[in-house]
């Protein structure tokens, strides 16, 4: 009895966490421009438009390229700082620690107002440039994290003993330690995409009126209107995530990476 | 002093003075990006909100409390910080008494399905905010899935108002913010001791009784470090109360926004901004003094 009503209690949460992603899938199939669930005869229109809608094509377009730099940028800036953090002793280490951390513990809004008020006088809001150093702070305790861990956990005496058969540092680095953490790098950097690329706050602040990204395309349709076409949108980003999700879970484990 | 010592000191200190170059080497091009890109806004930010709005609309540099003022006796942003408090406590204890038995089941179960299971608690928190909120608009709306079934089935006469207001953006936020909560509860309740409720249950402890008395105070920094993440993450959220809301939800999420893109008032948009860091600030300091509590 105990357990029938667990039961029923989970299946219950799990259906209202699932509920608005059931309901785009359906909706994306919709017959008729009604936003509710009309699968009387179930077409692929919305699909068809949205692929069409060259707002949207120009977004995607703008965000896979400023989330793949992103990552990139924030790998070759972050695993160093990781790097210094776990194998060098100095003052003020846990000073830097908690400093690329922090970005995490400041409301997105009040970020995205601090880099408008910065962006605007030097013309960077609406460029590649600004979207992709506005993502940086948020990206960033992202890769750290995860390179530490993987630092952390693997054995510091191959590093030791490369050094003593005479390697310098950069030979250790990229012979011995790269290969080790490397798991830890792919998956900050995936989590360093998805973030930039789902990222709508901070993109709205510093777009203006130039280029924008697909969130911020999305945010800007939904305020005016409200049909199946981003039901379909939504399916395919969804589609999306879920390939890179199950990717990175083959090659290093995403539950590692989500409680670390 | 030998020869051989002298020759040492001098490698290391070599040795020593290589490594610190090294070191600014490896840390300088992080603490320049996290300077740009987080320090400065932040500080830049505090700045303006010490300037005034001057009354043509123009910027006008300044060290005044004006903006502050501006917020603090005008009875609507009492109102703004108030919405926001009602949408983060409500989000925050929604959120924490769904996720409290979805995560207990996810710790317990042996089920071979476990890690398909707790994938699908949060997966959603892999899914774009925006494609969720669209979803919940969808269900919520108007026509929505809601209001369109039960009045097709003759429940209702006219639709219920479960968009465009506070209520439909709580529900919302609850279910965008609840993979967070789950995570939290998750890794807390993990280092309760199943042996204990267990010894509970030999001494003659009823289900009811081994729950209330072993399970639940074991929880409480879990379910504690759920809520807070879920209030301070609904209070900074924008997405969700300025689309669902439809303009008609006022939070100070969506007040900075207003201020900042559309009245131009900009010290106003970082005076509400610092307030929002305070009520955030406040909530974190409460959170560390239960945590304190429970575990010390």
């Amino acid at each position: 009895m105990w357990k029938f009503f667990n039961q029923v209690l989970v299946t219950v949460v799990y259906l209202f966490l699932l509920a608005p992603i059931i309901a785009v899938v359906l909706i994306s199939f919709n017959g008729s421009a009604k936003l509710s669930i009309d699968l009387g005869s179930p077409s692929l229109q919305w699909y068809a438009s949205m692929l069409m809608n060259e707002g949207f094509i120009e977004g995607a377009k703008v965000s896979f390229i400023t989330a793949s730099i992103v990552a990139l940028v924030v790998l070759c800036f972050g695993v160093p700082v990781a790097l210094a953090i776990a194998r060098y002793d100095f003052r003020g280490r846990s000073f830097v620690s908690g400093l690329f951390l922090s970005p995490l513990l400041v409301p997105t809004v009040v970020l995205g107002l601090g880099l408008l008020l910065v962006f605007q006088p030097i013309a960077l809001t609406g460029t590649y440039a600004g979207i992709i150093i506005a993502h940086f702070g948020i990206t960033v305790p992202y890769v750290i994290r995860t390179t530490l861990m993987s630092l952390t956990t693997s054995d510091v005496s191959c590093e030791e003993a490369a050094k003593v058969h005479g390697a310098n540092s950069w030979e250790t680095f990229r012979r011995v330690t790269l290969p080790i953490i490397s798991p830890g790098l792919i998956a900050g950097a995936v989590m360093a995409f998805i973030i930039s690329f789902d990222e709508a706050v901070i993109s709205l602040f510093v777009a203006g009126a130039g280029r924008t990204t697909l969130p911020v395309e999305m945010f800007r349709y939904l305020q005016y209107r409200s049909d199946p076409g981003v039901a379909a949108l939504s399916v395919i980003l969804i589609a999306i995530s879920v390939v890179i999700v199950i990717v990175v879970e083959r090659a290093v484990g995403l539950r590692k990476v989500m409680n670390s | 002093m030998t020869l051989t010592q002298m020759g040492s000191r001098k490698r290391t200190t070599g040795f020593r003075s290589r490594r610190r170059w090294e070191l600014f080497g490896l840390l300088f091009p992080g603490l320049l990006g996290i300077f740009v890109g987080f320090v400065l806004p932040v500080f830049v930010m505090f700045r303006m909100s010490l300037n005034t709005h001057g009354t043509g609309g123009q910027l006008v540099e300044s060290v005044s409390l004006g903006a502050y003022r501006d917020a603090l006796t005008d009875p609507f942003y009492w109102e703004v910080i108030g919405n926001t408090l009602v949408l983060g406590l409500g989000c925050g204890a929604a959120a924490t008494v769904l996720s409290y038995p979805l995560a207990l089941f996810l710790v317990r179960t042996t089920s071979k399905w476990k890690g398909v299971l707790i994938a699908l608690a949060i997966a959603p928190l892999l899914t774009s905010a925006v494609a969720r909120t669209y979803g919940w608009i969808a269900i919520l709306g108007d026509q929505g899935v809601i209001n369109d079934s039960l009045m097709r089935i003759g429940v209702l006469d006219a639709p219920i108002q479960l968009s465009n207001n506070l209520l439909g953006t709580t529900i919302a936020l609850v279910e965008i913010l609840m993979p967070y909560a789950i995570l939290a509860m998750i890794s807390g309740f993990g280092r309760i001791s199943p042996s204990l409720e267990e010894a509970a249950g030999s001494l003659g402890a009823s289900k009811l009784k081994t729950f209330v008395r072993i399970t639940l105070p074991l929880s409480l920094p879990g379910v504690f470090t759920g809520f807070l993440l879920v209030f301070v993450l609904a209070i900074s959220s924008f997405v969700t109360p300025r689309l669902l809301g439809g303009g008609r939800v006022f939070i100070l999420a969506t007040e900075v926004y207003n201020e900042a893109t559309q009245t131009l008032n900009w010290p106003l948009a970082s005076a509400l901004s610092v307030i929002l860091l305070v009520v955030f600030g406040l909530m974190i300091a409460v959170y560390q003094r239960l945590i304190a509590k429970f575990e010390g």
